[in-house]
Protein backbone atom coordinates (compact mmCIF):
# COMPACT_ATOMS: atom_id res chain seq x y z
CA UNK A 1 0.00 0.00 0.00
CA UNK A 2 2.04 2.99 -1.16
CA UNK A 3 -0.77 5.09 -0.43
CA UNK A 4 -0.22 5.06 4.02
CA UNK A 5 3.04 6.11 3.94
CA UNK A 6 4.20 9.90 4.51
CA UNK A 7 3.25 12.36 1.72
CA UNK A 8 5.59 12.48 -1.26
CA UNK A 9 4.92 14.16 -4.05
CA UNK A 10 5.38 12.92 -7.60
CA UNK A 11 8.21 13.37 -9.47
CA UNK A 12 10.68 13.79 -6.96
CA UNK A 13 12.10 10.67 -7.24
CA UNK A 14 14.49 9.60 -9.86
CA UNK A 15 12.01 7.24 -11.90
CA UNK A 16 10.03 9.33 -14.31
CA UNK A 17 6.74 8.38 -14.76
CA UNK A 18 5.45 8.29 -18.99
CA UNK A 19 1.80 9.13 -19.72
CA UNK A 20 1.65 5.72 -19.80
CA UNK A 21 1.14 5.42 -15.83
CA UNK A 22 -1.81 7.83 -15.96
CA UNK A 23 -3.75 5.64 -18.47
CA UNK A 24 -5.94 3.94 -15.86
CA UNK A 25 -6.78 6.78 -14.17
CA UNK A 26 -7.53 9.07 -17.67
CA UNK A 27 -10.22 6.49 -17.91
CA UNK A 28 -11.48 6.71 -14.79
CA UNK A 29 -11.92 10.32 -15.27
CA UNK A 30 -13.25 10.19 -18.77
CA UNK A 31 -16.23 7.54 -17.11
CA UNK A 32 -17.11 9.87 -14.47
CA UNK A 33 -20.80 9.78 -15.14
CA UNK A 34 -20.58 6.37 -15.18
CA UNK A 35 -18.43 5.66 -12.09
CA UNK A 36 -20.65 8.78 -10.48
CA UNK A 37 -23.47 5.74 -10.59
CA UNK A 38 -21.51 2.74 -9.84
CA UNK A 39 -20.59 4.48 -6.49
CA UNK A 40 -23.44 6.03 -5.80
CA UNK A 41 -25.16 2.53 -5.72
CA UNK A 42 -22.45 1.18 -4.40
CA UNK A 43 -22.80 3.63 -1.75
CA UNK A 44 -26.00 2.69 -0.83
CA UNK A 45 -25.29 -1.29 -0.21
CA UNK A 46 -23.05 -0.17 2.28
CA UNK A 47 -25.75 1.77 3.93
CA UNK A 48 -28.31 -0.90 3.90
CA UNK A 49 -25.65 -3.43 5.26
CA UNK A 50 -25.33 -0.52 8.33
CA UNK A 51 -26.67 -2.50 10.95
CA UNK A 52 -24.29 -5.76 10.02
CA UNK A 53 -21.22 -3.08 10.27
CA UNK A 54 -22.48 -2.33 13.52
CA UNK A 55 -23.13 -5.58 14.97
CA UNK A 56 -19.47 -6.87 13.81
CA UNK A 57 -18.15 -3.80 15.32
CA UNK A 58 -17.09 -0.96 12.66
CA UNK A 59 -13.60 -1.04 14.04
CA UNK A 60 -13.27 -4.78 13.48
CA UNK A 61 -14.20 -4.32 9.90
CA UNK A 62 -12.40 -1.37 9.01
CA UNK A 63 -9.06 -3.54 8.52
CA UNK A 64 -10.08 -5.63 6.03
CA UNK A 65 -12.44 -2.76 4.17
CA UNK A 66 -9.61 -0.77 4.07
CA UNK A 67 -7.21 -3.71 2.30
CA UNK A 68 -10.24 -3.84 -0.65
CA UNK A 69 -10.86 -0.07 -0.60
CA UNK A 70 -6.88 0.42 -1.11
CA UNK A 71 -6.26 -1.88 -3.82
CA UNK A 72 -9.82 -1.44 -5.13
CA UNK A 73 -9.37 2.85 -5.58
CA UNK A 74 -5.44 2.49 -6.08
CA UNK A 75 -6.14 0.58 -9.03
CA UNK A 76 -8.85 2.66 -10.52
CA UNK A 77 -7.97 6.22 -9.36
CA UNK A 78 -4.40 6.32 -7.75
CA UNK A 79 -5.62 6.84 -4.94
CA UNK A 80 -3.72 7.76 -1.55
CA UNK A 81 -5.79 6.73 1.07
CA UNK A 82 -6.04 9.72 2.47
CA UNK A 83 -9.36 8.61 4.60
CA UNK A 84 -11.48 11.62 3.43
CA UNK A 85 -12.37 10.76 -0.22
CA UNK A 86 -13.40 13.95 -2.46
CA UNK A 87 -13.26 11.62 -5.72
CA UNK A 88 -17.38 12.74 -5.91
CA UNK A 89 -16.51 16.38 -5.55
CA UNK A 90 -13.42 16.61 -7.78
CA UNK A 91 -14.87 14.85 -11.21
CA UNK A 92 -13.52 11.37 -10.18
CA UNK A 93 -9.65 12.53 -10.39
CA UNK A 94 -7.92 11.84 -6.79
CA UNK A 95 -6.53 15.79 -5.66
CA UNK A 96 -4.25 13.49 -3.40
CA UNK A 97 -2.00 13.20 -6.84
CA UNK A 98 -1.82 16.35 -7.25
CA UNK A 99 1.97 17.13 -5.62
CA UNK A 100 0.97 19.66 -3.55
CA UNK A 101 -1.74 17.93 -2.69
CA UNK A 102 -4.74 21.05 -3.28
CA UNK A 103 -7.82 19.65 -2.72
CA UNK A 104 -9.23 23.06 -4.20
CA UNK A 105 -7.37 23.29 -7.58
CA UNK A 106 -5.47 23.65 -9.79
CA UNK A 107 -3.27 26.08 -8.57
CA UNK A 108 -1.81 28.50 -11.14
CA UNK A 109 1.24 27.05 -12.28
CA UNK A 110 -0.99 24.42 -14.92
CA UNK A 111 1.08 24.36 -18.21
CA UNK A 112 -0.30 25.40 -21.34
CA UNK A 113 -1.08 22.42 -22.23
CA UNK A 114 -2.95 21.52 -19.49
CA UNK A 115 -0.31 19.55 -17.55
CA UNK A 116 1.52 19.61 -13.87
CA UNK A 117 3.50 22.40 -13.06
CA UNK A 118 5.65 19.93 -11.09
CA UNK A 119 5.67 16.70 -13.05
CA UNK A 120 5.26 17.75 -16.75
CA UNK A 121 4.65 14.32 -18.36
CA UNK A 122 1.49 14.27 -15.70
CA UNK A 123 -2.14 16.03 -16.85
CA UNK A 124 -3.13 17.95 -14.19
CA UNK A 125 -5.27 16.47 -11.50
CA UNK A 126 -7.67 19.21 -11.04
CA UNK A 127 -7.71 19.94 -15.23
CA UNK A 128 -9.01 16.42 -15.28
CA UNK A 129 -11.61 17.06 -12.10
CA UNK A 130 -13.18 19.90 -14.14
CA UNK A 131 -13.87 17.86 -17.24
CA UNK A 132 -15.07 14.76 -15.03
CA UNK A 133 -17.08 17.03 -13.19
CA UNK A 134 -18.99 18.52 -15.97
CA UNK A 135 -20.30 14.86 -17.20
CA UNK A 136 -21.14 13.92 -13.60
CA UNK A 137 -24.78 14.80 -12.69
CA UNK A 138 -23.35 16.19 -9.41
CA UNK A 139 -21.30 18.77 -11.81
CA UNK A 140 -21.53 21.64 -9.07
CA UNK A 141 -19.91 19.34 -6.47
CA UNK A 142 -16.54 20.38 -7.68
CA UNK A 143 -17.59 23.98 -6.04
CA UNK A 144 -17.53 23.04 -2.78
CA UNK A 145 -14.95 24.60 -0.74
CA UNK A 146 -13.31 21.70 0.45
CA UNK A 147 -11.85 22.25 4.61
CA UNK A 148 -8.72 21.60 6.04
CA UNK A 149 -7.65 17.92 5.62
CA UNK A 150 -7.26 16.03 8.36
CA UNK A 151 -4.05 14.25 8.30
CA UNK A 152 -4.66 12.01 11.34
CA UNK A 153 -7.47 10.04 9.12
CA UNK A 154 -4.84 9.01 6.51
CA UNK A 155 -4.27 4.72 6.11
CA UNK A 156 -8.01 4.49 7.39
CA UNK A 157 -11.53 3.84 4.87
CA UNK A 158 -13.37 6.19 3.82
CA UNK A 159 -16.06 3.91 2.34
CA UNK A 160 -16.92 3.42 6.38
CA UNK A 161 -16.76 6.89 7.55
CA UNK A 162 -19.07 7.64 5.21
CA UNK A 163 -21.66 5.05 5.83
CA UNK A 164 -21.43 5.59 8.99
CA UNK A 165 -21.74 9.76 8.82
CA UNK A 166 -24.72 8.81 6.54
CA UNK A 167 -26.18 6.58 8.89
CA UNK A 168 -26.10 8.74 11.86
CA UNK A 169 -27.28 11.43 9.83
CA UNK A 170 -30.40 9.47 9.43
CA UNK A 171 -31.02 8.29 12.83
CA UNK A 172 -30.65 11.81 13.89
CA UNK A 173 -33.90 13.25 11.71
CA UNK A 174 -36.01 10.09 12.29
CA UNK B 1 -13.03 52.99 22.87
CA UNK B 2 -12.57 52.97 26.38
CA UNK B 3 -9.03 54.94 25.70
CA UNK B 4 -7.07 51.93 27.05
CA UNK B 5 -3.58 51.81 25.81
CA UNK B 6 -3.54 48.25 26.13
CA UNK B 7 -6.41 47.73 23.36
CA UNK B 8 -6.07 47.57 19.66
CA UNK B 9 -7.76 50.12 18.04
CA UNK B 10 -10.65 49.10 16.30
CA UNK B 11 -10.66 49.49 12.33
CA UNK B 12 -13.07 51.75 10.38
CA UNK B 13 -16.79 50.77 9.97
CA UNK B 14 -16.40 48.19 6.69
CA UNK B 15 -12.83 47.44 7.29
CA UNK B 16 -11.01 44.22 8.57
CA UNK B 17 -8.13 46.15 9.00
CA UNK B 18 -6.36 48.94 9.76
CA UNK B 19 -4.20 48.74 6.67
CA UNK B 20 -3.57 51.39 4.34
CA UNK B 21 -4.34 49.06 1.30
CA UNK B 22 -7.47 48.35 2.11
CA UNK B 23 -8.74 51.90 2.98
CA UNK B 24 -7.24 53.14 -0.62
CA UNK B 25 -9.70 50.19 -1.99
CA UNK B 26 -12.52 51.07 0.25
CA UNK B 27 -12.22 54.53 -1.54
CA UNK B 28 -12.50 52.94 -4.66
CA UNK B 29 -8.74 54.24 -5.85
CA UNK B 30 -6.92 52.85 -8.41
CA UNK B 31 -4.33 51.09 -5.87
CA UNK B 32 -0.55 49.78 -6.82
CA UNK B 33 0.86 47.11 -5.06
CA UNK B 34 4.75 45.81 -5.54
CA UNK B 35 6.77 42.80 -5.04
CA UNK B 36 10.22 43.24 -2.88
CA UNK B 37 12.48 40.97 -3.75
CA UNK B 38 13.83 39.84 -0.40
CA UNK B 39 17.89 39.65 0.54
CA UNK B 40 19.48 36.69 1.19
CA UNK B 41 21.32 38.33 4.08
CA UNK B 42 20.88 38.93 7.65
CA UNK B 43 21.33 43.12 7.49
CA UNK B 44 17.65 44.42 7.47
CA UNK B 45 19.69 48.11 5.80
CA UNK B 46 19.12 45.60 2.62
CA UNK B 47 15.06 45.25 3.38
CA UNK B 48 14.68 49.34 3.62
CA UNK B 49 17.17 49.96 0.97
CA UNK B 50 15.06 47.34 -1.54
CA UNK B 51 11.61 49.23 -0.11
CA UNK B 52 12.34 52.88 -0.80
CA UNK B 53 12.60 52.40 -4.36
CA UNK B 54 9.18 52.12 -4.06
CA UNK B 55 8.55 55.15 -1.59
CA UNK B 56 5.83 57.37 -2.41
CA UNK B 57 4.64 55.14 -5.54
CA UNK B 58 3.10 52.34 -4.00
CA UNK B 59 -0.02 51.44 -1.34
CA UNK B 60 1.35 48.11 -0.61
CA UNK B 61 4.35 46.32 -0.51
CA UNK B 62 4.99 42.16 -1.30
CA UNK B 63 7.02 40.31 1.18
CA UNK B 64 7.48 37.10 -0.91
CA UNK B 65 7.41 33.76 1.21
CA UNK B 66 10.82 31.84 -0.25
CA UNK B 67 8.93 32.43 -3.88
CA UNK B 68 10.22 29.72 -6.44
CA UNK B 69 10.62 27.77 -3.50
CA UNK B 70 14.25 29.34 -3.23
CA UNK B 71 15.04 30.51 0.02
CA UNK B 72 15.72 34.00 1.23
CA UNK B 73 14.56 36.07 4.44
CA UNK B 74 11.04 34.98 5.34
CA UNK B 75 8.38 37.20 4.64
CA UNK B 76 7.41 37.82 8.15
CA UNK B 77 10.89 39.08 8.73
CA UNK B 78 10.57 41.25 6.01
CA UNK B 79 6.95 42.46 7.00
CA UNK B 80 7.98 42.63 10.65
CA UNK B 81 11.18 45.23 9.24
CA UNK B 82 9.40 47.12 6.76
CA UNK B 83 6.05 47.92 9.73
CA UNK B 84 9.15 48.87 11.81
CA UNK B 85 9.57 51.76 9.42
CA UNK B 86 5.96 52.33 8.28
CA UNK B 87 5.93 50.86 4.92
CA UNK B 88 2.33 49.06 4.52
CA UNK B 89 3.48 45.51 3.84
CA UNK B 90 1.54 42.52 2.10
CA UNK B 91 2.63 39.45 3.85
CA UNK B 92 2.63 36.54 1.54
CA UNK B 93 2.09 32.59 3.10
CA UNK B 94 2.58 29.69 0.92
CA UNK B 95 1.46 26.41 1.83
CA UNK B 96 4.59 24.83 1.03
CA UNK B 97 7.00 25.23 4.00
CA UNK B 98 4.88 25.74 7.51
CA UNK B 99 2.15 23.17 8.72
CA UNK B 100 -1.21 24.75 10.40
CA UNK B 101 0.30 25.10 13.67
CA UNK B 102 3.30 26.96 12.46
CA UNK B 103 1.23 29.21 10.34
CA UNK B 104 -1.13 30.31 12.84
CA UNK B 105 1.51 31.15 15.19
CA UNK B 106 3.26 32.96 12.12
CA UNK B 107 -0.47 34.78 11.61
CA UNK B 108 -0.57 36.69 15.16
CA UNK B 109 2.82 36.97 14.82
CA UNK B 110 3.01 39.16 12.16
CA UNK B 111 -0.40 40.90 13.05
CA UNK B 112 1.36 41.64 16.58
CA UNK B 113 4.02 43.45 14.58
CA UNK B 114 1.86 45.38 12.58
CA UNK B 115 0.72 43.38 9.50
CA UNK B 116 -2.24 43.94 7.85
CA UNK B 117 -2.22 42.57 5.11
CA UNK B 118 -2.03 38.65 4.46
CA UNK B 119 -1.97 36.66 0.77
CA UNK B 120 -2.95 33.36 1.14
CA UNK B 121 -0.68 30.87 -1.70
CA UNK B 122 -0.22 27.36 -2.32
CA UNK B 123 3.32 27.94 -3.24
CA UNK B 124 5.26 27.07 -5.43
CA UNK B 125 6.63 23.25 -5.55
CA UNK B 126 9.84 22.27 -3.65
CA UNK B 127 11.04 21.02 -7.39
CA UNK B 128 11.03 24.52 -8.73
CA UNK B 129 13.65 25.87 -6.24
CA UNK B 130 17.13 25.79 -5.46
CA UNK B 131 16.61 23.01 -2.90
CA UNK B 132 14.68 20.40 -4.29
CA UNK B 133 15.73 17.77 -1.60
CA UNK B 134 13.23 19.46 1.41
CA UNK B 135 10.42 18.23 2.02
CA UNK B 136 6.98 19.70 1.33
CA UNK B 137 4.74 20.46 3.37
CA UNK B 138 1.64 21.24 2.35
CA UNK B 139 -0.60 20.96 5.21
CA UNK B 140 -3.01 22.80 3.85
CA UNK B 141 -4.08 24.74 0.58
CA UNK B 142 -4.68 28.12 -0.57
CA UNK B 143 -8.65 27.96 0.52
CA UNK B 144 -8.14 25.99 3.88
CA UNK B 145 -5.61 28.66 4.29
CA UNK B 146 -7.77 31.39 4.25
CA UNK B 147 -10.70 29.96 5.73
CA UNK B 148 -8.67 29.51 8.63
CA UNK B 149 -7.17 32.80 8.86
CA UNK B 150 -10.75 33.94 8.16
CA UNK B 151 -11.46 32.00 11.66
CA UNK B 152 -8.96 33.50 13.80
CA UNK B 153 -10.13 36.84 12.76
CA UNK B 154 -13.97 36.78 12.97
CA UNK B 155 -14.55 33.88 15.42
CA UNK B 156 -11.49 34.60 17.92
CA UNK B 157 -10.13 30.84 17.59
CA UNK B 158 -7.91 28.81 16.35
CA UNK B 159 -8.17 26.05 13.57
CA UNK B 160 -8.78 23.26 16.81
CA UNK B 161 -11.31 26.17 18.44
CA UNK B 162 -8.91 26.96 21.01
CA UNK B 163 -10.12 30.93 21.92
CA UNK B 164 -7.29 33.74 21.12
CA UNK B 165 -7.76 36.70 23.58
CA UNK B 166 -6.83 39.56 20.66
CA UNK B 167 -7.71 38.29 17.04
CA UNK B 168 -5.56 39.60 14.36
CA UNK B 169 -6.90 42.48 11.90
CA UNK B 170 -6.19 41.75 8.46
CA UNK B 171 -6.95 42.21 4.90
CA UNK B 172 -7.08 38.74 3.48
CA UNK B 173 -5.97 38.60 -0.11
CA UNK B 174 -5.20 35.44 -2.57
CA UNK B 175 -3.76 34.84 -5.73
CA UNK B 176 -5.26 34.28 -8.78
CA UNK B 177 -4.14 32.95 -12.84
CA UNK B 178 -6.97 34.04 -15.52
CA UNK B 179 -3.81 32.75 -18.29
CA UNK B 180 -3.64 29.19 -17.33
CA UNK B 181 -5.84 26.31 -18.02
CA UNK B 182 -8.77 25.47 -17.69
CA UNK B 183 -9.81 28.63 -18.55
CA UNK B 184 -13.95 27.97 -18.16
CA UNK B 185 -13.18 26.98 -14.43
CA UNK B 186 -10.86 30.04 -13.49
CA UNK B 187 -13.94 32.64 -12.29
CA UNK B 188 -15.31 29.69 -10.56
CA UNK B 189 -12.22 29.18 -8.42
CA UNK B 190 -12.18 32.72 -7.74
CA UNK B 191 -15.74 32.74 -6.34
CA UNK B 192 -14.62 29.78 -4.06
CA UNK B 193 -11.58 31.70 -2.95
CA UNK B 194 -13.83 34.56 -2.20
CA UNK B 195 -16.20 31.93 -0.45
CA UNK B 196 -13.08 30.86 1.65
CA UNK B 197 -12.29 34.65 2.60
CA UNK B 198 -10.59 36.90 0.14
CA UNK B 199 -11.10 39.97 0.15
CA UNK B 200 -8.72 41.09 -2.49
CA UNK B 201 -6.85 39.16 -5.08
CA UNK B 202 -3.63 39.69 -6.86
CA UNK B 203 -2.80 37.90 -10.36
CA UNK B 204 -0.09 36.33 -11.98
CA UNK B 205 1.57 38.49 -14.74
CA UNK B 206 -0.55 39.59 -17.50
CA UNK B 207 0.56 39.71 -21.23
CA UNK B 208 -2.51 39.28 -22.58
CA UNK B 209 -5.51 41.72 -22.16
CA UNK B 210 -7.87 39.94 -24.36
CA UNK B 211 -7.42 37.03 -22.01
CA UNK B 212 -7.83 38.90 -19.48
CA UNK B 213 -11.27 40.57 -20.86
CA UNK B 214 -12.79 37.21 -21.43
CA UNK B 215 -11.82 36.11 -18.19
CA UNK B 216 -13.07 39.50 -16.46
CA UNK B 217 -16.49 39.36 -18.48
CA UNK B 218 -17.33 35.77 -16.88
CA UNK B 219 -16.22 37.55 -13.22
CA UNK B 220 -18.63 40.52 -14.02
CA UNK B 221 -21.36 37.84 -14.74
CA UNK B 222 -21.22 35.90 -11.92
CA UNK B 223 -20.81 39.71 -9.82
CA UNK B 224 -17.39 38.44 -8.23
CA UNK B 225 -15.58 42.36 -8.48
CA UNK B 226 -18.38 43.37 -6.35
CA UNK B 227 -17.21 41.15 -3.75
CA UNK B 228 -13.67 41.43 -3.94
CA UNK B 229 -10.99 44.03 -5.08
CA UNK B 230 -9.02 42.25 -8.08
CA UNK B 231 -5.48 43.83 -8.70
CA UNK B 232 -3.48 42.25 -11.73
CA UNK B 233 0.03 41.81 -11.80
CA UNK B 234 2.40 43.56 -14.25
CA UNK B 235 5.85 43.89 -14.60
CA UNK B 236 8.69 44.94 -17.49
CA UNK B 237 10.49 42.41 -19.78
CA UNK B 238 14.11 43.11 -19.62
CA UNK B 239 14.31 41.74 -23.07
CA UNK B 240 12.94 39.46 -25.90
CA UNK B 241 15.11 36.29 -24.55
CA UNK B 242 14.24 37.30 -20.72
CA UNK B 243 10.86 37.00 -21.83
CA UNK B 244 11.22 33.34 -23.73
CA UNK B 245 13.17 31.99 -20.98
CA UNK B 246 10.07 33.32 -18.37
CA UNK B 247 7.67 31.58 -20.46
CA UNK B 248 9.44 28.05 -20.36
CA UNK B 249 10.93 28.46 -16.80
CA UNK B 250 8.65 30.07 -14.46
CA UNK B 251 5.19 28.42 -13.74
CA UNK B 252 1.98 29.91 -14.90
CA UNK B 253 3.57 32.76 -17.02
CA UNK B 254 1.69 33.62 -20.24
CA UNK B 255 3.18 35.49 -22.80
CA UNK B 256 1.97 35.41 -26.54
CA UNK B 257 4.06 35.80 -28.93
CA UNK B 258 3.51 39.11 -29.86
CA UNK B 259 4.75 40.60 -27.26
CA UNK B 260 8.06 39.07 -27.66
CA UNK B 261 7.89 40.28 -31.80
CA UNK B 262 7.22 43.93 -29.91
CA UNK B 263 10.38 43.56 -27.97
CA UNK B 264 12.46 41.43 -30.58
CA UNK B 265 11.66 44.59 -33.09
CA UNK B 266 12.47 47.21 -30.55
CA UNK B 267 16.49 48.63 -30.83
CA UNK B 268 16.26 49.53 -26.66
CA UNK B 269 14.27 45.93 -25.31
CA UNK B 270 14.82 47.29 -21.73
CA UNK B 271 13.29 50.47 -22.45
CA UNK B 272 10.55 48.44 -24.87
CA UNK B 273 9.91 46.21 -22.00
CA UNK B 274 8.79 49.46 -19.48
CA UNK B 275 6.75 50.50 -22.52
CA UNK B 276 4.74 47.70 -23.29
CA UNK B 277 4.40 47.19 -19.34
CA UNK B 278 2.88 51.74 -19.13
CA UNK B 279 0.36 50.55 -22.34
CA UNK B 280 -0.52 47.08 -20.19
CA UNK B 281 -1.31 49.01 -16.81
CA UNK B 282 -3.80 51.61 -18.85
CA UNK B 283 -5.32 48.86 -20.89
CA UNK B 284 -5.80 46.79 -17.37
CA UNK B 285 -7.19 50.38 -15.59
CA UNK B 286 -10.18 50.63 -18.04
CA UNK B 287 -11.25 47.10 -17.52
CA UNK B 288 -14.35 47.07 -15.44
CA UNK B 289 -14.14 45.85 -12.51
CA UNK B 290 -10.00 45.78 -11.98
CA UNK B 291 -9.17 47.88 -8.58
CA UNK B 292 -5.96 47.64 -9.59
CA UNK B 293 -2.15 46.41 -10.50
CA UNK B 294 0.67 44.61 -8.65
CA UNK B 295 3.94 45.58 -10.11
CA UNK B 296 6.53 42.29 -10.02
CA UNK B 297 9.67 44.13 -11.47
CA UNK B 298 12.07 41.56 -10.77
CA UNK B 299 15.43 42.63 -10.43
CA UNK B 300 13.89 45.87 -12.15
CA UNK B 301 12.34 47.55 -8.81
CA UNK B 302 13.56 50.97 -9.63
CA UNK B 303 11.82 51.08 -12.95
CA UNK B 304 8.46 51.03 -10.92
CA UNK B 305 8.17 54.45 -10.27
CA UNK B 306 9.16 55.51 -13.45
CA UNK B 307 6.44 52.93 -14.97
CA UNK B 308 3.77 54.02 -11.91
CA UNK B 309 4.23 57.84 -13.14
CA UNK B 310 4.06 57.38 -16.89
CA UNK B 311 1.35 55.08 -16.81
CA UNK B 312 -1.11 57.73 -14.51
CA UNK B 313 -2.94 55.18 -12.82
CA UNK B 314 -2.49 57.17 -9.75
CA UNK B 315 -4.49 60.77 -10.92
CA UNK B 316 -2.27 62.76 -8.86
CA UNK B 317 -2.77 60.52 -5.79
CA UNK B 318 0.49 60.50 -3.77
CA UNK B 319 0.65 56.87 -2.08
CA UNK B 320 1.86 57.41 1.61
CA UNK B 321 6.02 58.24 1.72
CA UNK B 322 8.22 58.02 4.38
CA UNK B 323 9.44 61.32 5.48
CA UNK B 324 12.20 62.27 8.21
CA UNK B 325 11.36 63.22 11.23
CA UNK B 326 12.88 66.85 12.45
CA UNK B 327 15.69 67.31 13.84
CA UNK B 328 16.79 68.98 17.53
CA UNK B 329 17.20 72.31 15.27
CA UNK B 330 13.81 72.42 13.52
CA UNK B 331 11.86 71.31 16.68
CA UNK B 332 13.51 74.44 18.45
CA UNK B 333 12.45 76.92 15.74
CA UNK B 334 8.78 75.16 15.67
CA UNK B 335 8.48 75.57 19.35
CA UNK B 336 10.39 79.09 19.32
CA UNK B 337 7.25 80.26 17.85
CA UNK B 338 4.80 79.40 20.60
CA UNK B 339 6.89 81.47 22.89
CA UNK B 340 8.53 79.03 25.14
CA UNK B 341 11.42 76.43 25.35
CA UNK B 342 10.07 73.13 24.90
CA UNK B 343 12.73 70.09 25.16
CA UNK B 344 12.24 67.82 22.76
CA UNK B 345 12.00 64.36 24.69
CA UNK B 346 8.84 66.44 26.86
CA UNK B 347 6.93 67.37 23.60
CA UNK B 348 7.56 63.72 21.94
CA UNK B 349 6.07 62.35 25.51
CA UNK B 350 3.18 64.91 25.49
CA UNK B 351 2.33 63.82 21.63
CA UNK B 352 2.25 60.52 22.61
CA UNK B 353 -0.10 60.78 25.86
CA UNK B 354 2.70 59.67 28.01
CA UNK B 355 2.73 63.17 29.75
CA UNK B 356 2.12 63.65 33.40
CA UNK B 357 1.80 67.49 33.46
CA UNK B 358 -2.10 68.50 33.53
Amino acid sequence: MSGTSAYEPAGTGHVRRARSAFTIRLWAVRHARFLEFIYDAFASVLLTLHPLWKAIGYHRVEKPVVVIESMVKSFLFDCRMCGQCALGDSGMSCPMNCPKGIRNGPCGGVRADGNCEVEADMPCVWVEAWSGSQQMKKKDNILNLQTAIDHSLRGSSSWLRATADKARAQEDSS
Amino acid sequence: MTGDHDALISPLPGHSSNGRLERVLRRGEFAVTAELNPPDSADPSEVFERAAVFDGWVDGINATDGSGANCHMSSVGVSGLLTRVGYAPVMQISCRDHNRIAIQGNVLGAAAMGVCNLLCLSGDGVQNGDQPEAKPVFDLDSMSLLQMVRTMRDESRFLSGRKITSPPQLFLGAAINPFAPPHDFRPHRLAKKIEAGAQFVQSQYCFDIPMLETYMARVRELGLHEKCFIMIGVGPLASARAAKWMRTNVPGVHIPDSVIQRLEGATNQRQEGAEICVDLIQQISEIKGISGVHMMAYRQEEQVADIVHRSNILRGRRPWKREEGPTSAAADEMTAEIGEKVELADAVAAASGDSQVA
